[in-house]
Formats: structure tokens, C-alpha cells, sequence
């Protein structure tokens, strides 16, 4: 199928966007629950980064899609198959380890993706992306602090954050997805190419959980399906509660 | 009397007239040690507040309505706990234990703002708390800004500076509302009948019944009594309601011009007392979940304790 430019962008654009919106949402869920004070106001910064990073890229969505659409019309207002988030930030927070782990393999990511977005000949997408690469550095010493902490902690803590990493393993390999949507705009030098990124983060990864004493699961199979639209259960219970306000009073201002 | 005693009593002369003199006291001053404990149970109670207080909230962030509130919600919760770790800081200053305070919090021994027993039903609360719960907590604060209590005093400094940002902003959530839909304006006249009568119970018990006043007042870490603070609130939020167009629940409530203030009902202590001692409708929802939060991030804090002396161990090595 052809897909032209400005379609290209949009869903480009809306990948990012739906990335923060949900992994923020998320990490918000601790919001006064956090193991210790001090995580407290952290898990609740970086929600706010999130915050700020999607409703930048959302308000970009909505000016390059140019159908009158709002970010908040973007963020409230559409269906489950219609967010393109990868599955990994969608997953539960589950305890303390599964979140660090979740937002490490995010972090490894979004560092490299934002270092080669900043370079894009769309100067408005390399303005938030520079933007975002400033907090999405404090994000990665965050959670490559706590990968190494809790790995190399207590035994009970080295066996929590292992069957983390076991488990959301099989989420990371959709973070390198990428179909015409990235060729069109990579061609265009606006993109960035996603699977050149693989081999940096799986070297920088392996380096932090080498360091965490933590070992790379063996199963090779990955999940994916977020980047098309096709999620896990769990996005429709977070969007139900996210759009709860928008869909019981529709049309008005907050 | 022994010499002991004399020594004792000329401190405490010592001590009077540096409060009297308004002279700082500072954490490696002398101070009586019934100073010290009232201290020490107000500002826990304080930070405990704070902790506490970021849940009725909380509940709200992931169903805000739109990515601006969302966002100011998220950092207006990040303060309270922000404040929560100056006021910790402060209690430490005066030789008590950060953990063991909270652990106080957790057996029910500490209390803490009976407001944050009551639950945030409607996105209209995360409003009226802001405007009513932050406003009356300002009028607290304000003069503790004055306290004799160095540490206590500069603490509230900055919280109060944050504070009126969250007034404010919570007044702006209510007055949208108010001159929203008329689904909107409903919300925010429900919101205010369910939050008005325990805001004007935040500022404590009557002056006649509050067993601390008189001391705490000498001592000048009140400055201003529980009765005197709650007029003061009502005068100042009275005219803010009639502004937006809401009505404030209480029947009773009319202009005093002699006094030139408001006279209002009489407050249900029965409720207050109460909600105190842990039969509020979400008193038991509060310290579990503070106390669920401390024991399910217990390994998490025993892996940085053990990760941190293995780093100490290797150094040394």
C-alpha cells in the first residue's frame, strides 16, 4: 500500500506520542505508593516528563494531521486499535523490579532513538526530541541505577528483578518495529532508522545487567502487535480508566 | 531544691526569654524537652499529612481529564511529597528517627489532617481540595513561617510558596466548573457541600477544647489560635463561593458587621472527633495503604542497604 507523507508523519509522530502517553500513565499508577519517599517524587517526575513528552507530541500529531483534532482529542478520544504504543509500556507495573526493568529497556531505547530524531531535517521534531533526550538521560541513570541495585542487592531482590527481566524480555524486540511508515520518512531524512538502534541497545543493555549480575533470558520469541494496534488485554482497562472523564462528559472543558 | 533543679529552671528562664525576644531556636540549642515532643508531634503530624494527603489525590491523576491537569496534578502531588521529605528533615533535626516516625503513622500512635479521611468521589474534588484543603492549610501555615523553631520555620517558607500555587489552581479547576455545563456546576456545588464542614475541622478543636493551644502559643510554635485561623478562612473563602456562584452549606452562615466577619454554624465535633480516632470513611484505606507501600518496598530498600556495603566493602578492599 502507498502511503504519502504527511500519513507517514502522523503515524510516526503518534508512535512517539502514544509511547510516552502510555508508559507515563503508568508510572503514575504509584503516585503515593512508591517503596520509599524519595522514589515517590521520582516515579512521579519522570510520570511528568511522560506527561509533557506526549502532549508535545501530540500537539505535533494534531498540526501535521490537520484535521482540527486536539493533543487531548489524540490523547481521550480514540478506540484501543487505534493507539500504536509498543506493548512494553502498556504491561502492569506489577512489583517495584518489574517497573524498573520495563522503564530500562524503554530508557536504553528512547536515549538512542532521541539521539538520532534530534538529527532530523524536520526541525520541529528534532526540537522535542532534543528536549526529550535531556530527561530521557535522568530516566536511564534512574533505572540503570536501580537494574544494578536490585540485581546485585539481596538474593531476594537478584531473583525478583531476573523474572522481571524473564518476563518483559520478550517485550523489548518490538521496540526496533518498523515498516513503510519509517522507510518513507527515514528516505526523507525526518525518520530515524530503528533497526540500526538494535545492536547499541542490546550492547548497552547486556553492559548494565552484566554490571546487575542478571542474565539475559535464553527464549528468543517476541511478542509484538502494539505498533499495529493490536495490544494486549491490558491497554483497555488503562484506557477505560484514562478516558473515563472525556467519555461520561463528552465535549466539555476541564 | 537540689542544684540540678536550679540549673533546669534557669535554662528554662533562658529559653522563655529567647522566644520572648523571638531569637531562633536552633537544633543544637537547649530546649525543655516537652519543647522538643511537641515538636516533634506536630511536625511529624505535619509530614504525615503530606504523605497521607497525596493519596485523595492520586486517586484522580489516572483518570484526569485532559494532559494539562493530568500534568499539574502529577506535580502538585510531586510537592506534597517534596514537602512531606522537608518536614521529615526537620523532625531529624530534632533527634527523631524518619522510619520511626512513620511507623507511628502506621500503628495509628500519629495522626495526621483528619481531612484526608474523606474521599475525592468526583473529579470536582481534586478542585475543592485544592481551593478549600490548601487554602485552609495556608492559613495554617502562614504563621508557622513565624515559628520559634528554626528548621520548622524555613521548612514552611517554602511549602507555603507551593501551597498558594495549589490554591490557586484549585480554585481555578472549581470556578471552570462553576461557570461550566450545569453537570459541571453540579459537580463543583457537591463537591463544595461534601468538603466545606471538614475544611473548617482541619484548623483543629475549638479554643476552649484544645489542649495544646495555650503552651504551644507561649512558646510561639502557634501563633495564632485554632478559632482565630478558622474565621480568618471562612472570611477570606465566603466571598471567593459567591464569586463563581456556588453556596457554601451552612444555613446559619451571615455577615457580622460588628466583628466584621462571618458568623457561621456550629461545626459537628461529633464527626470530627470521630473521623480523629479512625472512623472517617477512608481512615482505614489511608494507613493501609501507607503501610502496604512500607512493607511491599521493604526489599526494595534492603537491596539498596546491601548493594550500597557491598560497594563500601569493594572500596575498602
Amino acid at each position: 500500500m502507498e502511503i504519502n507523507k504527511q500519513d507517514a508523519l502522523f503515524e510516526f509522530v503518534l508512535r512517539i506520542a502514544d509511547d510516552s502517553l502510555i508508559l507515563g500513565h503508568r508510572i503514575s499508577e504509584w503516585c503515593g505508593h512508591g517503596p520509599i519517599l524519595e522514589e515517590d517524587i521520582a516515579l512521579t517526575n519522570i510520570a511528568l516528563d511522560f506527561v509533557g513528552q506526549a502532549t508535545n507530541f501530540y500537539d505535533y500529531a494534531a498540526k501535521v494531521e490537520g484535521k482540527c483534532r486536539t493533543a487531548d482529542d489524540l490523547a481521550f478520544l480514540r478506540f484501543e486499535r487505534e493507539y500504536k504504543n509498543v506493548l512494553l509500556v502498556e504491561q502492569p507495573n506489577g512489583h517495584f523490579g518489574d517497573t524498573i526493568a520495563r522503564q530500562f529497556f524503554f530508557d536504553v531505547f528512547r536515549k538512542l532513538f532521541f539521539e538520532e530524531l534530534a538529527k532530523s531535517t524536520d526541525e520541529e521534531l528534532a526540537g522535542i526530541a532534543e528536549k526529550s533526550l535531556l530527561e530521557t538521560k535522568y530516566h536511564l541513570r534512574h533505572s540503570s541505577e536501580w537494574m544494578i541495585r536490585l540485581g546485585d542487592g539481596t538474593e531476594e531482590s537478584h531473583a525478583k528483578i531476573q523474572e522481571s527481566v524473564d518476563t518483559l524480555w520478550r517485550y523489548t524486540g518490538e521496540l526496533f518495529f518498523s515498516n513503510e511508515v519509517d522507510a518513507l520518512l527515514l528516505n526523507e531524512k525526518i525518520g530515524v532508522d530503528i533497526a540500526a538502534l538494535k545492536r547499541p541497545w542490546e550492547k548497552q543493555v547486556r553492559e548494565i545487567l552484566g554490571e546487575a549480575t542478571i542474565e539475559i533470558p535464553a527464549h528468543a520469541w517476541q511478542q509484538a502487535g502494539g505498533r499495529t494496534g493490536v495490544h494486549s488485554e491490558h491497554l483497555g482497562y488503562l484506557l477505560t480508566e484514562l478516558q473515563y472523564m472525556q467519555r461520561a462528559y463528552p465535549g466539555m472543558e476541564w | 531544691m537540689d542544684m540540678k533543679n536550679i540549673n533546669l529552671e534557669d535554662k528554662e528562664r533562658e529559653f522563655q526569654a529567647k522566644i520572648d525576644a523571638d531569637i531562633r531556636i536552633e537544633p543544637n540549642d537547649w530546649m525543655p524537652d516537652s519543647y522538643r515532643k511537641t515538636l516533634i508531634r506536630q511536625i511529624s503530624q505535619h509530614a504525615h499529612s503530606e504523605i497521607v494527603g497525596m493519596l485523595p489525590e492520586g486517586n484522580w491523576v489516572t483518570r484526569a481529564p485532559n494532559l494539562r491537569r493530568k500534568a499539574v496534578l502529577l506535580a502538585k502531588v510531586q510537592d506534597e511529597a517534596g514537602h512531606g521529605l522537608y518536614l521529615y528533615s526537620a523532625v531529624e533535626t530534632l533527634g527523631a528517627d524518619r522510619e520511626d516516625t512513620i511507623d507511628d503513622l502506621h500503628s495509628g500512635k500519629a495522626k495526621y489532617s483528619s481531612i484526608f479521611n474523606y474521599p475525592t468521589l468526583t473529579w470536582a474534588d481534586m478542585g475543592t481540595v485544592g481551593w478549600l484543603v490548601d487554602g485552609a492549610a495556608i492559613m495554617n501555615q502562614v504563621p508557622l513561617c513565624r515559628c520559634s523553631y528554626g528548621p520548622y520555620a524555613r521548612a514552611m517558607v517554602r511549602v507555603c510558596k507551593e501551597e498558594s500555587f495549589h490554591q490557586r489552581q484549585g480554585f481555578e479547576i472549581i470556578a471552570g466548573l462553576a461557570n461550566g455545563t450545569p453537570e459541571q456546576k453540579e459537580l463543583a456545588q457537591d463537591s463544595l457541600n461534601r468538603w466545606w464542614w471538614p475544611a473548617l475541622m482541619m484548623f483543629g478543636p475549638s479554643d476552649e477544647n484544645s489542649k495544646h493551644t495555650a503552651q504551644s502559643i507561649k512558646w510561639k510554635i502557634k501563633r495564632e489560635t485554632n478559632d482565630e485561623l478558622r474565621q480568618k478562612f471562612v472570611d477570606v473563602t465566603v466571598p471567593q463561593a459567591e464569586m463563581i456562584g456556588l453556596v457554601i452549606p451552612d444555613k446559619d452562615l451571615k455577615w457580622n458587621e460588628e466583628k466584621q466577619g462571618y458568623d457561621y454554624g456550629e461545626i459537628n465535633w461529633d464527626e470530627f472527633m470521630n473521623v480523629i480516632q479512625g472512623n472517617g470513611p477512608c481512615n482505614k484505606q489511608r494507613v493501609d495503604a501507607r503501610r502496604n507501600a512500607k512493607e511491599n518496598g521493604m526489599w526494595v530498600r534492603e537491596a539498596a542497604t546491601a548493594y550500597a556495603e557491598k560497594r563500601q566493602a569493594k572500596k575498602a578492599s
